[in-house]
């Protein structure tokens, strides 16, 4: 069938791409603003009428993050604290996948059902005993207490659960028949075979653990131990009574704490959509 | 293995021999030892713990010390006017956030689903926001929104609209969190909303239209309706989540000006974290949690009534 361009689709592609541009300019601009201002000299940023563009380029803001505040600690605890997290997720999630959807054990489907309403209850709950327990363990101000909570969770459990069930049963029948083991199994067959759902769950877990806030601010006491977010918090907590923030130093420190997340988003889209997708339609 | 196996089985009653033996049952544990090791130790038993502490006294980060005070702290809490305004404010969060976040996304979605060319370039632009850290974004808008050199006031005033105050009023202090959690999420629950709309076949449109129906009207009598159980799924979990909001308002206000913006969760953060009182911050998180649990069940039941009503 061939369909006949007329006026109205035409206006109706205009107003389309109009509206698209007006909000990606909302989107976007932002963005930009946080860009130029970090280039802009300290003092300078506001002008009226406001001006996007700085009149030079200054790149002292990021000199000084670097050189005179501890954002390359913040950097190297974040990137370690995210590196294993979502190493941990991946394996511990995936195992725990792997035995719900292809093996048989007694209480299976009741342990499984207990993992899915664990993901109902809300995190204020559990919060405070949380930190207890971590206080209780000695683990305030460690690595291991920023890492450990978050090193599984049933929402990747139940996200890789559900592409194991893909995988036809007969390849599983086939590698036993030949003598594979089951970790033989998990390890050559499941896992190279859903490698999409482990990127999901690989960049989901990234994401949330980079942009982290309320953890940190409670675990993370001193200031060598802070992440990238939770220092660009306290930086931005503590304006000088008697001066105004320095906003061009806190834009740079935001370009930093965003830029690998944007750069992971850029390369795994795909993934990241895809996961949303699905965590919406299976509800 | 095989070996000690045997040696284990023989000291153990025959239930326990049979059921170990099976190998399957012996791989599938081992599997979900990890995972179930830490969802034991760091949800199931924070949970009854939670429970526990809200009946006691405890005001120290140690397990000593915490005297059982039965139901006293929720009898202090029902007459706590400052927890009470505070779940005040996180429902005005919701009530404000949830439709008009749906909304606003939905409007981009049905744009996007419209198959122009260049729409997965302004994908990727709407989602700057939703990955971006809350802590840079809360940078950026704190100046973008300044009352005196702001962009935001600075483009109003085109429009003739006198300067406005905006994290620094209170009565404006909620609507600018609630505009700027909105422009956040609008990506993702624009994603939702097109996973939605691409599982409505195309043939019913083309049917509505030889029918003679407009656009106007395939919207509201077939895209609405086929829509129902998105929006069912994203007005459940808009409201969960809105009700916990916590990491805007630490950022942006932390809870001000006048306590505005003090919204639920961030009073037992307060409670608990610079106050110390755990036991009485947690009554509270089960008090929220009893009134998110009772929001979900209402809407449960509204749209159950609703789809007998369309069959009926």
């Amino acid at each position: 069938m061939v369909t006949k361009i007329t006026p109205q689709m035409i206006a109706a592609r205009i107003a389309g791409y109009a509206i698209l541009f007006i909000v990606a300019g909302m989107m976007v601009v932002p963005f930009m603003w946080m860009v130029t201002t970090s280039f802009k000299t300290p003092g300078t940023e506001f002008s009226y009428p406001p001006q996007i563009l700085p009149n030079q380029f200054d790149f002292q803001n990021y000199g000084t993050l670097f050189n005179n505040l501890p954002f390359f600690r913040y950097f190297l605890n974040t990137t370690a604290i995210t590196l294993v997290t979502v190493f941990g997720q991946l394996l511990i999630c995936s195992l725990a996948a792997y035995g719900f959807a292809r093996l048989n054990f007694m209480g299976r489907d009741t342990i499984f059902v207990l993992y899915l309403t664990t993901m109902m209850i809300p995190f204020q709950i559990t919060l405070i005993p949380l930190y207890l327990i971590i206080t209780q363990l000695g683990w305030v101000n460690t690595y291991q207490g920023l890492i450990v909570p978050g090193i599984s969770s049933a929402f990747g459990i139940f996200l890789l659960r559900q592409s194991f069930l893909n995988i036809p049963r007969d390849y599983q029948d086939a590698a036993r028949i030949d003598g594979a083991s089951e970790l033989t199994i998990f390890i050559r067959i499941f896992l190279p075979l859903n490698g999409p759902t482990l990127a999901t769950l690989g960049v989901f877990a990234f994401m949330g653990t980079w942009t982290d806030l309320l953890w940190p601010l409670l675990i993370a006491r001193s200031e060598e131990m802070r992440t990238l977010e939770l220092g660009l918090a306290y930086f931005n907590a503590r304006p000088n009574a008697f001066l105004q923030p320095n906003w061009p130093l806190l834009m740079a420190g935001s370009v930093v704490v965003m830029l690998p997340v944007l750069v992971v988003y850029i390369v795994a889209q795909r993934y990241f959509i895809q996961g949303i997708a699905l965590s919406g339609v299976k509800g | 293995m095989a070996q000690m196996t045997a040696v284990r089985a023989e000291s153990a009653p025959g239930l326990w021999r049979r059921f170990w033996s099976r190998s399957n049952e012996r791989a599938g544990y081992l599997f979900i030892l990890p995972s179930l090791i830490h969802i034991l130790a760091f949800l199931f038993i924070p949970l009854v713990l939670s429970f526990f502490l809200s009946f006691r006294d405890w005001t120290r980060p140690t397990f000593s010390d915490a005297p059982y005070i039965g139901l006293e702290n929720y009898e202090f809490l029902m007459g706590d006017r400052r927890f009470w305004q505070s779940m005040g404010n996180s429902a005005y969060y919701t009530a404000l956030s949830v439709p008009l976040g749906m909304a606003f996304s939905l409007a981009i979605a049905l744009v996007m689903n419209q198959k122009l060319r260049g729409v997965y370039l302004f994908r990727t632009l709407f989602f700057m926001p939703v990955v971006s850290s809350w802590v840079a974004v809360s940078i950026i808008w704190l100046t973008l929104l300044d009352p005196n050199v702001g962009i935001v006031n600075y483009v109003l005033g085109w429009f003739g609209i006198q300067p406005i105050n905006w994290l620094g009023d209170p009565r404006s202090a909620m609507p600018a969190i609630v505009l700027i959690s909105i422009w956040k999420s609008a990506g993702f629950n624009m994603v939702i909303w097109l996973a939605g709309l691409q599982a409505i076949p195309q043939e019913l449109y083309e049917a509505a239209a030889i029918d003679g129906a407009n656009r106007l009207q395939s919207f509201r009598f077939l895209t609405l309706p086929l829509l129902a159980p998105t929006s069912f799924f994203m007005a459940v979990t808009g409201v969960i989540g809105s009700f916990q909001v916590f990491t805007p308002v630490y950022v942006l206000t932390r809870g001000g000006p006048l306590d505005s913006t003090n919204t639920a969760v961030f009073h037992i953060y307060r409670r608990a974290f610079q106050e110390f009182d755990f036991g009485y911050a947690s009554a509270q998180s089960w008090v929220l949690f009893g009134v998110i649990f009772i929001a979900t069940l209402i809407q449960l039941f509204y749209v159950r009534r609703r789809r007998e009503e369309i069959q009926f």
